[in-house]
C-alpha cells in the first residue's frame, strides 16, 4: 500500500514536471520553425536573429524535456510492472513508435539545425527545424495514442490476464485519441506562443529592439489567438466524448451529485464539494450544453454513476478526488478564456499602423505575467483528466491499485522519489535561472548574418 | 511455452539486440568522450572540443536506448516489466546519471564561471561513467542468471545484482567504452587532445581485451542455467571476435589509422552485444531458480502486435539509419582549437541594458 502510494506520487510529480517542458517544446519548435522559414523565404536577417534568440530558449527547455522524458518511459516498468504486463501488447507499441518515428527525427535534426548553420545549404538548414517541429507533433500523437487507450480502451480483447491487440486501426482511430491529440497539441502551440509573446513583451519593456520584438509579438499573438479558439472548440468536443465514455469524470468535473436535465454550470463554489455548498455561482443550462449539446440534455450525477459502476464492476468507490477534478477543470477553462482575451487584445495592439506596441507598458506587463497561464492550464488539464480517471488506470479494465510492481519495496520507492524531487528541484531552479539569463540577453548582433551562399568548408564551429 | 525458432519472436529478439547494439556502439563512444573530457582535457578549450566532438549526435545516440526500451515493452512486456522493476535502483542511478549528463551539454556554457563549468564537467564524467559500468553489470546478470520467481519476477535486491562476475562485466563495458571513446576523440579532433586520446586508446586496449576474455570465460565456466538455445560456442566465438577487433583497433591507433581503428572498435562492441544475445537465446532473462527463465515465448506479446511492429520497423528503421548516417557525414570534419582570442560562445556578463 505504501509502495503504491509513493509510486503514485512519484509518477504524478515526475509527469507533471515533465509536462511543463513538453508543451513549450512543441509550441516553441513550431514558432522557431515559422521564424526560420520566414527568414529563409524573405532572406530576412531580423527573422533569422529572432529564430536564433528563441531557439536558444528552446534548446534549454528541450534538454530538460528529453532527460525527464526517459524517466517516464522507464517508470512504467520500474514502478508499474503489473500494469506493463497487462497493457504491453497495446501500450508498448506507440511508445516504440514514438521513439522510432519522432524522437530519432527530433534529436538528429535539432543537431543539424544547431551545428549545421554554416555547414548546410540554407534550405536544408530551414527544413531541419521544420522536421524538428513535425517530430514533436508526431511524438505527441503516439504518446496520446497510448494515453487515449487508457482513457477509452478499444481494439483489444483480454486473454490470460493481458489485454491483447485485435485491431490496430481501432487503436489509431480511437475517438478519444483524436480529441485529445488536437486539444493537447493546440494547447502546446498556445503555450509556445504565449511564451514568445511574454518574452517579446518583456524585451520591449526593457528597451530591446522594438521593431524585431513587435514582429515576434504579432506572430505569436496571432498563433495564440487562432489556437486558443481551436483549443476551446476541441475541448468542447472532448467534453461530450467524456460524458459518454467516462460519465464519472464529467460529473466529477462539476462535483454534481444528482442527475438532472438542463443542468447548470457552477462557476465557482465556496465551502465544500460534498453536495451542500455554502455559496455557488451557477449558469443555467450551460453544463447540459457542454456535455450533450442540448438545452435540456441529461447529465448524470456522481451518485447515479457510482451506483451504475458499482453494479457493473463490483463494490468499491468509483469517485475521484473531487477538489482536484472540480478546480482543475475550472482553472483550465478559466485560463483558456483569459488567454483568448489576452491574445486578441495583443494582436489588436500590435497591429500594423497602430500606436507603437512598445509604449503600452501596462499591456506588456500583463503579457509577461501571462507566461504562467498556459503552464498552469496545461497542468490543471492533465491533473483533471488523469486523476479524474481514478480509481482506474485503464478505464473499466484495470484499477491503479492493481498496477504496481509486486517486487519493489516501499523503501526503494521512497529513495528514488526523494532522489527525483531533489534532482528536479535543483534542475528546475537552474533551468529557470538560465532561461532568465538567455531571455534577458536579447537579440544577437547578427554579425554572422543569416546562412546564405554555399556551405563553408574547413573547421566546424564550437557550439557548446 | 515454446515455439518455432523461425518466428516473429526470434526476429524481435534479434531486433532488440540490434537496438541495444546501436545504442552501445553510439552512446558507447559518447560515454567514453564524456569521461575523457575531464580526464585528459587540460583546459576549458580541450573540454569544449571534446563536448562539441559529440555535440550534434549525443541526443540522437541516446534515442536508441529509448527505442530499445519501447520495443522491449511492446514485443516482450513481461521481460520489460520484470527487468525494469527488478533492476529498480540500478535503473534509477542510470536515469539520474543520464539526466545530469544530458543537461550538462546545454547548461555548461551558459554561465561565465570556472566553477560552474567544472561542475558540469564532473556531471558529464560521472554521468557517463555510471551508466557505462551499470549496463555491463545488468547484461552480465541477465546472462549469468538471477533469482526468479515462478511468475518471472526478479527476487533479489540491488546488491544482489553486484555479484563478482557482474562487477567484472561492468568494468568490461566501462573499459570498452573508454577505448571506443578515445578512438573516436582521436578521429574527430586534431592536435594535443587527439594525441592524448590516442595514448589512452593504446594504453587501455590490452586491459579492455583482457576484461572481455575474463568475463566471457567466467560466464562460460559458470554455465548457463536452464535450457539454452545456441549453446556455448557461438557466444564465445563472438566474444573472441570482440577481443580481436579491439586488439587490432589498438594496433591501428598506434599506426595512426584511427578511422579504421574506430570502425573496428565499433564492430567489437557490435560483436560483444551479439555474444550477449546469442548467449541468452531463446531466453531473455536467465533464472538461477526457483522459477523458470523468461523466454522469447513466455515474455512475448501476441502475434498481431509483433506483426504491426515488424511493418513499422521495416519501413522506418532504414530511414532512421539513413538520416542519422547523413548527419554523421555532414559533421565529419575534425575539430581544431580555434584561434586564441575567440572566447566561449555564450557570454552572459555582456549586455546589461
Amino acid at each position: 500500500m505504501i509502495m503504491e502510494m509513493l509510486s503514485r506520487w512519484q509518477f504524478g510529480v515526475t509527469i507533471t514536471y515533465h509536462f511543463l517542458f513538453v508543451p513549450l517544446t512543441i509550441g516553441l519548435a513550431l514558432l522557431v520553425a515559422v521564424m526560420q522559414v520566414l527568414a529563409y523565404r524573405r532572406r530576412d536577417e531580423t527573422w533569422d536573429r529572432l529564430a536564433r534568440f528563441f531557439g536558444s530558449l528552446f534548446l534549454i527547455n528541450f534538454a530538460m524535456g528529453i532527460v525527464t522524458g526517459i524517466v517516464q518511459e522507464f517508470q512504467f516498468g520500474m514502478n508499474w510492472s503489473n500494469y506493463s504486463v497487462f497493457v504491453g501488447n497495446i501500450f508498448g507499441a506507440p511508445l516504440a513508435f514514438e521513439g522510432l518515428l519522432a524522437f530519432f527525427a527530433e534529436s538528429t535534426f535539432i543537431g543539424l539545425w544547431v551545428f549545421g548553420r554554416n555547414r548546410l545549404p540554407p534550405l536544408a538548414h530551414t527544413i531541419s527545424i521544420c522536421l524538428v517541429s513535425l517530430g514533436t507533433v508526431v511524438s505527441a500523437f503516439f504518446i496520446l495514442t497510448a494515453n487515449a487507450w487508457m482513457q477509452h480502451p478499444v481494439g483489444y480483447r483480454v486473454t490470460g490476464g493481458k489485454a491483447e491487440l485485435t485491431d490496430f486501426w481501432a487503436v489509431l482511430g480511437n475517438s478519444t485519441l483524436w480529441a485529445e491529440f488536437s486539444h493537447t497539441v493546440l494547447a502546446a502551440f498556445v503555450t509556445g506562443s504565449m511564451f514568445v509573446l511574454g518574452v517579446s513583451g518583456w524585451q520591449l519593456l526593457r528597451g530591446g529592439e522594438a521593431a524585431a520584438f513587435t514582429r515576434s509579438a504579432r506572430l505569436s499573438a496571432g498563433v495564440a489567438l487562432v489556437c486558443t479558439v481551436l483549443v476551446i472548440v476541441t475541448g468542447d468536443i472532448q467534453a461530450r466524448l467524456m460524458d459518454t465514455q467516462q460519465p464519472m469524470k464529467m460529473a466529477a468535473a462539476e462535483a454534481v451529485y444528482k442527475s438532472s436535465n438542463g443542468a447548470s454550470f457552477s462557476l465557482l463554489t465556496i465551502g465544500n464539494l460534498s453536495g451542500q455548498p455554502v455559496f455557488q455561482i451557477r449558469i443555467p443550462h450551460l453544463l447540459s450544453l457542454i456535455a450533450t449539446l442540448s438545452w435540456n440534455g441529461r447529465v448524470d450525477g456522481i451518485t447515479q454513476v457510482q451506483q451504475a459502476e458499482a453494479a457493473r464492476y463490483g463494490p468499491g468507490s468509483y469517485v475521484p478526488v473531487l477538489w482536484v477534478t472540480y478546480w482543475g477543470f475550472r482553472i483550465m477553462v478559466g485560463l483558456g478564456f483569459l488567454m483568448l482575451i489576452v491574445s486578441a487584445w495583443s494582436l489588436w495592439r500590435c497591429r500594423r499602423g497602430g500606436k507603437p506596441f512598445e509604449l503600452g507598458r501596462w499591456t506588456l506587463w500583463v503579457l509577461v505575467a501571462c507566461i504562467a497561464a498556459p503552464f498552469l492550464a496545461n497542468t490543471a488539464g492533465w491533473l483533471f483528466t488523469e486523476m479524474g480517471r481514478q480509481p482506474w488506470i485503464v478505464y473499466g479494465l484495470m484499477k491503479t491499485g492493481e498496477a504496481a510492481s509486486p517486487t519493489v519495496s516501499a523503501t526503494d520507492v521512497a529513495l528514488t522519489f526523494g532522489g527525483f524531487v531533489l534532482l528536479y528541484t535543483v534542475l528546475g531552479v537552474i533551468d529557470v535561472g538560465l532561461m532568465y539569463l538567455a531571455a534577458r540577453r536579447g537579440l544577437g548582433t547578427g554579425a554572422e548574418g543569416p546562412p546564405s551562399g554555399p556551405p563553408r568548408e574547413g573547421a566546424e564551429e564550437l557550439v557548446y | 511455452m515454446t515455439g518455432p525458432v523461425a518466428s516473429l519472436n526470434t526476429a524481435w529478439f534479434a531486433l532488440i539486440g540490434v537496438l541495444w547494439a546501436g545504442y552501445f556502439v553510439l552512446e558507447g563512444f559518447d560515454f567514453g568522450v564524456g569521461m575523457l573530457a575531464l580526464a585528459i582535457g587540460r583546459d576549458d578549450m580541450d573540454r569544449r572540443l571534446a563536448r562539441n566532438a559529440i555535440g550534434p549526435w549525443w541526443d540522437g545516440n541516446e534515442v536508441w536506448l529509448i527505442v530499445a526500451g519501447g520495443a522491449t515493452f511492446a514485443a516482450f512486456p513481461v521481460w520489460y516489466a520484470s527487468m525494469f522493476s527488478g533492476f529498480y535502483l540500478a535503473l534509477f542511478i542510470v536515469l539520474a546519471a543520464l539526466i545530469v549528463r544530458g543537461v550538462s551539454f546545454e547548461f555548461r556554457g551558459k554561465r561565465d564561471s570556472a566553477r560552474w563549468r567544472a561542475g558540469w564537467d564532473w556531471a558529464m564524467a560521472v554521468g557517463s561513467l555510471l551508466p557505462a559500468f551499470l549496463w555491463g553489470v545488468a547484461f552480465t546478470d541477465l546472462v549469468h542468471g538471477l533469482r526468479m520467481s515462478p511468475s518471472g519476477l526478479y527476487l533479489g535486491s540491488f546488491w544482489g545484482l553486484l555479484t563478482p562476475v557482474a562487477i567484472v562485466g561492468g568494468l568490461t563495458s566501462l573499459a570498452l567504452f573508454v577505448v571506443h571513446g578515445a578512438t573516436f576523440l582521436s578521429l574527430k579532433t586534431a592536435g594535443p587532445l587527439a594525441d592524448r586520446a590516442r595514448q589512452v586508446a593504446i594504453w587501455l586496449t590490452a586491459p579492455a581485451v583482457g576484461l572481455v576474455i575474463t568475463t566471457a570465460a567466467w560466464l562460460s565456466a559458470a554455465g548457463s542455467h536452464g535450457p539454452g538455445g545456441l549453446g556455448g560456442t557461438v557466444p564465445i566465438a563472438l566474444a573472441a571476435a570482440c577481443g580481436l577487433a579491439f586488439a587490432v583497433s589498438g594496433i591501428l591507433v598506434r599506426l595512426g589509422r584511427v578511422g579504421f581503428a574506430f570502425a573496428l572498435s565499433a564492430l567489437g562492441i557490435l560483436a560483444v552485444v551479439a555474444a550477449v544475445f546469442t548467449a541468452l537465446f531463446p531466453r531473455v532473462m536467465v533464472s538461477s531458480g526457483p522459477g523458470p527463465s523468461l523466454t522469447i515465448w513466455s515474455a512475448a506479446s501476441a502475434h498481431l502486435t509483433l506483426v504491426v511492429m515488424t511493418i513499422v520497423a521495416a519501413i522506418f528503421l532504414p530511414l532512421v539509419l539513413a538520416y542519422q548516417g547523413w548527419s554523421f557525414w555532414v559533421f565529419r570534419q575534425r575539430l581544431v582549437r580555434p584561434a586564441a582570442q575567440s572566447g566561449p560562445p555564450h557570454r552572459t556578463s555582456a549586455r546589461r541594458t
